[in-house]
């Protein structure tokens, strides 16, 4: 019983989409419709979730005084602050809020993703090297497309530009799709797995 | 107070903690590290309280006019059995949101991915490979064998040995060189994070010292 | 000369992490700056969808994006609002991540401001809602029953500019800044391929590849990539100093120098590889 009524959950809603497709009429069409409004609902609920996860993690750090517990106390507090703004003033712009996210949150983000730019810097020196053919093929491509995006590819050769078009429409797109139609197939058959209960993984078992 | 100035420099301040890894880890960039995750957790909730639960469900069960339309208490008693995971005991009851939740991105997937990824792109490698110059015919052939040879690399159901291994051979050299284009676009991302950040600091924040310490600008 | 390609190779991170910031703030403080020529590239296609449309259109603008990849579509963000505004052509903002709610508030109150659009009349900003491709699938049925209220809580029926948008199908056009998942591939399988609204847009360097196929099959109309796109769209819109084009002289230069660091750490490696066969 304690995986009977997911899977017959899973199995309804996801034959409700699957007909919402091929039949866009009623009734069909109401169930599609309201399942897909209950379902922005049912996903903000695990936003919550990943928020009082987080918190859980925090205190537990400090109760028990794990590594680095020295700092939950500062994302509880930036939760916190950030929260009780949100509540009291919402998002309307220039409010402290939105005050709080332009100038710190979001070039915060910007900065940690940032840092990736020296590290992928430092992992091209060490590790891409022609060792093959291949390697050789995948490392000149990268430097058309590396001298084609920026004006000083043109300004070397005025053919780099018009290589790294052709490189990107034909060579690429023909790997990518490849990649896609796979992937494609993949998704199609992971997700009749799950509606028909064959995939039960994500219940937490295979029991 | 200047508002502008003092965010400014909060910004610029969190950036350089952040930056101060590239040295070595430290207290400051932990310091704002762990700001960052705290603030931006808030950010998600605010938003969806704000933007989802009070316009799309609140509101919808009790109308403004007045009244309470009892079909919205269904997706609630869903999104109290996500939360409920967070209590050991209740924690089951979670499977009944999850079910709901894979099963209609199952069902949406199967259908839109099919539709999209698979089927629009076969019938956009269906294409000439007789008229245009020989330069188009030629890139023609190679869109259409590449993206034959790469799906038989991709078969693994038959073992890559004889014409099976010959062809996926041809397809992995389309993919090297798609990979190549991957990596060059991505080296270009991350470096265009660094320039945004360094534009703030040079040109936002820098030209505010002197005007914090009297010298015009 | 095998000495100095061993100490190459073995270069310690910091001196590169070094390099890359100086290769990146130096073009920044002598403010160099490169022409930059638009090919015959998808955000040219872009622009001239755009360009062909008729005032008075209404294109439904998604900001999928977060801070993390704000330096590459933010500045697309702010050339295409440009544009359309320019155009007389209403912009209906939302956005598949919650970030990029505030982040249309920031670039459609700026642009409009120098334009002199108002809000609620020639542009609206419907703010976040989660479900990504499911809640796109639901527009496609009525709009106003996922946005019952703009992010500042003003009720649907008490922005004017609305009254004539139904559903997805009401848009001349779905433009969206994707910075991953949910973005491109989801507004192409839902308001493209299944309602057939004309989708096009920009995304992050990192996923443009995998986004020419949809070029090639027409179920994109243009598409720009990465900080570049933004650089060529900037051209064509003609902001003379937009950041995206300012940053395309730090980005040759850094580009430069990472191939730079890769040929010397090849060149390192079969020294090494030629030493080792002798022996």
């Amino acid at each position: 019983m304690r995986l009977v009524i997911p899977l017959a959950i899973t199995f309804v809603t996801g034959m409700i989409m699957v007909l919402h497709f091929f039949v866009p009429h009623q009734p069909i069409k109401l169930l599609g419709d309201n399942l897909q409004d209950w379902f922005m609902i049912v996903t903000a609920a695990s936003i919550f979730l990943g928020a009082l996860n987080l918190m859980h993690v925090h205190f537990r750090k400090i109760k028990l005084k794990l590594k680095n517990w020295k700092y939950s106390p500062v994302t509880l507090t930036g939760f916190m602050v950030m929260f009780i703004a949100g509540l009291i003033y919402g998002v309307t712009e220039a409010k402290p809020f939105d005050f709080m996210f332009m100038n710190m949150v979001a070039p915060m983000g910007s900065t940690m993703f940032s840092l990736l730019a020296f590290f992928v810097a430092s992992a091209a020196f060490r590790a891409f090297r022609a060792s093959n053919w291949r390697a050789t093929l995948l490392l000149t491509s990268a430097f058309i497309v590396m001298l084609g995006q920026v004006p000083i590819g043109a300004m070397i050769w005025d053919k780099i530009p018009l290589a790294k078009v052709w490189l990107m429409t034909f060579p690429n797109t023909a790997g990518q799709r490849a990649v896609m139609i796979g992937a494609a197939m993949g998704v199609v058959s992971t997700s009749l797995r799950m509606i028909f209960g064959i995939e039960r993984s994500y219940l937490g078992g295979t029991d | 107070m200047n508002w502008e100035i003092l965010g400014i420099w909060l910004g610029a301040g969190l950036t350089l903690c952040l930056y101060s890894f590239l040295y070595r880890d430290n207290p400051f960039y932990k310091f704002a590290e762990h700001l960052f995750v705290g603030m931006s957790a808030a950010y998600w909730v605010i938003y969806s309280i704000e933007n989802v639960l009070i316009p799309n469900w609140w509101q919808q069960m009790f109308p403004a006019g007045g009244g309470f339309n009892w079909v919205w208490i269904f997706p609630g008693i869903f999104a109290l059995f996500m939360l409920a995971r967070i209590i050991p005991k209740t924690a089951g009851l979670s499977r009944m949101a999850l079910g709901m939740i894979i099963g209609t991105g199952a069902g949406l997937n199967m259908v839109s991915f099919f539709q999209t990824n698979a089927m629009a792109q076969v019938k956009g490698t269906i294409i000439s490979v007789s008229s245009g110059g020989v330069w188009i015919i030629f890139s023609n052939i190679l869109l259409v064998v590449g993206v034959v040879t790469g799906l038989v690399y991709f078969f693994f159901s038959k073992a890559h040995t004889g014409i099976v291994g010959k062809t996926a051979n041809v397809g992995i050299t389309i993919l090297m060189i798609a990979f190549g284009a991957s990596f060059g676009y991505t080296i270009m991302a991350r470096i265009s994070l660094l320039i945004g950040r360094c534009q703030f600091l040079l040109e936002d924040w820098l030209p505010t010292i002197p005007r914090l310490l009297g010298l015009g600008g | 000369m095998a000495s100095i390609l061993k100490k190459l190779g073995n270069t310690d991170r910091r001196i590169i992490f070094i390099l890359i910031a100086l290769s990146v703030i130096l073009p920044i403080i002598f403010k160099i700056t490169f022409p930059n020529p638009v090919g015959a590239e998808p955000s040219r296609d872009m622009f001239e969808y755009i360009d062909a449309m008729p005032s008075g259109s209404d294109v439904l603008m998604s900001f999928d994006y977060g801070p993390s990849t704000m330096p590459e579509l933010q500045p697309m963000a702010i050339a295409i609002a440009t544009h359309l505004l320019r155009k007389d052509i209403n912009v209906v903002c939302m956005a598949l991540w919650p970030e990029g709610a505030s982040l249309a508030q920031e670039v459609m109150s700026g642009v409009a401001d120098s334009l002199g659009r108002t809000q609620y009349e020639d542009w609206c900003n419907l703010g976040y809602k989660t479900g990504a491709g499911i809640m796109i699938v639901r527009l496609g049925s009525s709009m106003k029953a996922v946005f019952p209220a703009d992010r500042d809580n003003l009720p649907w029926e008490e922005i004017p500019m609305l009254a004539q948008i139904s559903d997805l199908t009401s848009f001349d056009l779905v433009i969206t800044l994707s910075a991953g998942d949910p973005g491109v591939p989801a507004w192409v399988m839902m308001a493209g391929d299944r309602f057939g609204v004309p989708v096009g847009g920009g995304c992050t360097a990192v996923s443009a590849p995998q986004f020419y196929t949809y070029l090639q099959t027409g179920q994109m109309v243009g598409l720009l990539g990465g900080l570049k796109g933004a650089a060529d769209y900037e051209t064509l819109v003609g902001i003379k100093d937009g950041t995206a084009i300012e940053g395309m002289a730090p980005q040759s230069v850094a580009h430069l120098v990472i191939m730079l660091f890769i040929v010397i750490g090849n060149v390192a490696y079969f020294s090494e590889k030629k030493k080792g066969g002798r022996r």
